[in-house]
């Protein structure tokens, strides 16, 4: 089964790289077979994706929730909440992207978001320490997950969790 | 409308275009009495972080300006300091940088026609919504703008800020062979943008007409990607280093974009339908009859028909391309060398929203001291705004929801860049 991991975000605009950060640390828990991409925008993701059966993308995101909380949302079957919006500077976001995807029949078998709460998505600063303290927890959740899915074998083609 | 009532059309975020963007239409007792397009993306001052840079920098810092036609800043910028230090490119090399200028238009002008402008057309909210019951529309775009960023990475490295161009030509140049690898997609390319041509020539356009004069580059001989004259609809033709008297930029208070105007106050278009306009004769016969056979053929001043134009463009930039690919044969050396000397250099490129106006200043020592960019979407500020004037003054009996969504368009129409627009004038204080 092959699986992909990524990260979406700018590194320049404050915690919106929230999720090149959780892609990195997540990589170091991974089999090396677990390709892990990082990208700046979602416009590129359906070829990104294409020929991968599980596919996890990181992404900032704006919920309501504390700075650093961590949502994961398996959009195989459902679009995104609309209760939470991943944060985009251009073009299409990542909600977008997805419902592209499904209409064209392009998404993978597994399609699983995971988001981060954001506190300032300013130009030019770093990560705020409370999202900071949540790349972690994303990070643990994240590959523990996909841990978990690759020790399954064969039963990994049902998109439930 | 009642008359004598007051009405205000307020998007206050443009979808759909690139950027961070609004727009306010005013109307009195039913006459339209203010039309604003403000541009609120905070400037970005790329032409103060020029000064004091080395002039083989330029390249590389303006391809940060825009992520969707980095190779046109890219392209103008080197253009303008091999003329500060009288350098010519050679053929090959000027070759291989409009064959990458192609994948742009493609990449470009794909990503504008099937994602952000045909769902106006075909009444949908969004390209997501349209590829609900549009699939393989929006997958032939889709493939058209991979072919695009194919030939930008194939050739510049990568297609989002490319790597391998340089004053003077380029790091590397690829063998024969290696480019004959992009005439398979190139020729499929081919194929779909004349369905693309045939598709969008379906669409129900509004009976509008802009008044504006067009400016263009114009070429005796080619259709104008990378070098011509100035040129516009009213009889203009000027040399590139002359664009400054002719052409001014102001600061309006409601947007962070410069507006350009010509010298005597008025506003002017540049983009796709002002290179059509100037440059029809510059067209491959087969594309001139298939622009006939559409049913559009210039003077063509109406700005919802872009559509149609980009669709040819893309059909242009998919055959010129592939000449390209074929006449490849790569020179011994990747570039020309280039010595800094003290002088002002100029240039200008088609891209694939209009002319892009660079000048610098430098030093002997290679220091620019001065840089000005012109960006397409400011220059066609003016005449978006002098077009929802005229569209709110003869639609004001639609319903306002469809009289907002149409005033949109309008703006769509131009495919506007609103990240490379926002950009800083210079304050002088005069205490004289």
């Amino acid at each position: 089964m092959k699986v992909l991991v990524v990260g979406v975000g700018n590194r320049d605009r404050g915690d919106d790289a929230v999720g090149l950060h959780v892609a990195e640390a997540a990589r170091a828990a991974l089999p090396e077979n677990v390709a892990v991409r990082q990208v700046t925008a979602p416009v590129g993701l359906l070829e990104l994706w294409e020929g991968y059966d599980a596919v996890y993308v990181v992404d900032a995101a704006m919920g309501g929730g504390a700075p650093g909380t961590v949502y994961r949302l398996d959009v195989t079957e459902v679009p995104l909440p609309a209760s939470v919006r991943t944060v985009s500077t251009h073009g299409l976001g990542l909600a977008q992207v997805v419902e592209l995807g499904r209409s064209l029949g392009r998404l993978p078998r597994r399609l699983v978001v995971y988001g981060v709460e954001v506190a300032a998505v300013d130009l030019g600063f770093a990560l705020t320490s409370a999202v900071r303290a949540g790349v972690e927890r994303a990070a643990r959740q994240l590959s523990s997950e996909i841990l978990e899915i690759l020790g399954e074998g064969r039963e990994c083609t049902s998109t439930g969790s | 409308m009642r008359p004598g009532r007051t009405r205000t059309i307020k998007v206050d975020a443009l979808a759909r275009v690139e950027g961070e963007g609004a727009l306010r239409v005013r109307v009195r007792a039913g006459r339209v009495e203010e039309v604003q397009l403000r541009i609120y993306e905070p400037p970005r001052f790329f032409e103060a972080l020029l000064r004091g840079r080395d002039f083989r920098e330029a390249v590389d810092i303006v391809a940060r300006i825009c992520g969707i036609c980095p190779w046109a800043y890219q392209m103008s910028a080197a253009q303008a300091m091999e003329d500060a230090c009288g350098v010519e490119v050679s053929a090959p090399l000027r070759a291989l940088r409009r064959l990458v200028y192609c994948g742009e238009w493609i990449e470009s002008h794909a990503l504008h026609v099937y994602l952000l402008h045909a769902p106006d057309f075909l009444g949908y909210d969004s390209a997501v919504d349209m590829a609900r019951d549009h699939p393989e529309a929006v997958q032939r775009g889709l493939e058209l703008k991979k072919v695009g960023n194919l030939v930008m990475s194939h050739v510049a490295g990568r297609s989002v800020h490319p790597v391998n161009a340089r004053v003077g030509g380029f790091y590397r140049v690829p063998g024969r062979e290696e480019l004959r690898d992009l005439v398979g997609p190139l020729r499929r390319a081919r194929d779909l943008a004349v369905e693309t041509v045939r598709w969008v020539s379906t669409f129900p356009f509004p009976d509008f007409e802009q008044q504006v004069p067009y400016v263009a580059l114009r070429h005796p001989t080619e259709y104008p990607i990378l070098e011509g004259k100035i040129a516009s609809t009213d009889g203009l033709e000027i040399e590139v280093q002359d664009y400054d008297r002719h052409f001014v930029e102001v600061q309006v208070p409601h947007s962070n974009a410069l507006h350009s105007l010509t010298r005597d106050g008025r506003p002017y278009g540049v983009g796709p339908l002002a290179r059509f306009n100037l440059n029809f004769p510059g067209l491959p016969e087969a594309l001139q009859s298939l622009a006939r056979e559409v049913g559009t053929i210039p003077p063509c001043r109406n700005p919802f028909r872009s559509i149609v134009v980009r669709s040819l463009e893309m059909v242009y930039a998919c055959e010129e391309a592939l000449r390209l690919v074929e006449a490849w044969e790569p020179p011994a050396e990747p570039a020309v060398p280039v010595v800094p000397r003290e002088a002002t250099g100029y240039g200008c490129t088609e891209a694939p929203r209009g002319i892009l106006y660079h000048r610098y200043r430098i030093g002997a020592d290679g220091i620019i001291q001065e840089a000005r960019i012109v960006p397409p979407t400011s220059q066609n500020q003016r005449p978006m705004e002098e077009d929802l004037r005229a569209f709110v003054q003869g639609h004001l009996d639609l319903p306002r929801d469809e009289l907002t969504w149409r005033c949109e368009q309008v703006v769509r129409n131009y495919d506007p860049c609103i990240s490379c627009a926002t950009h800083f004038l210079r304050l002088e204080v005069d205490e004289g």
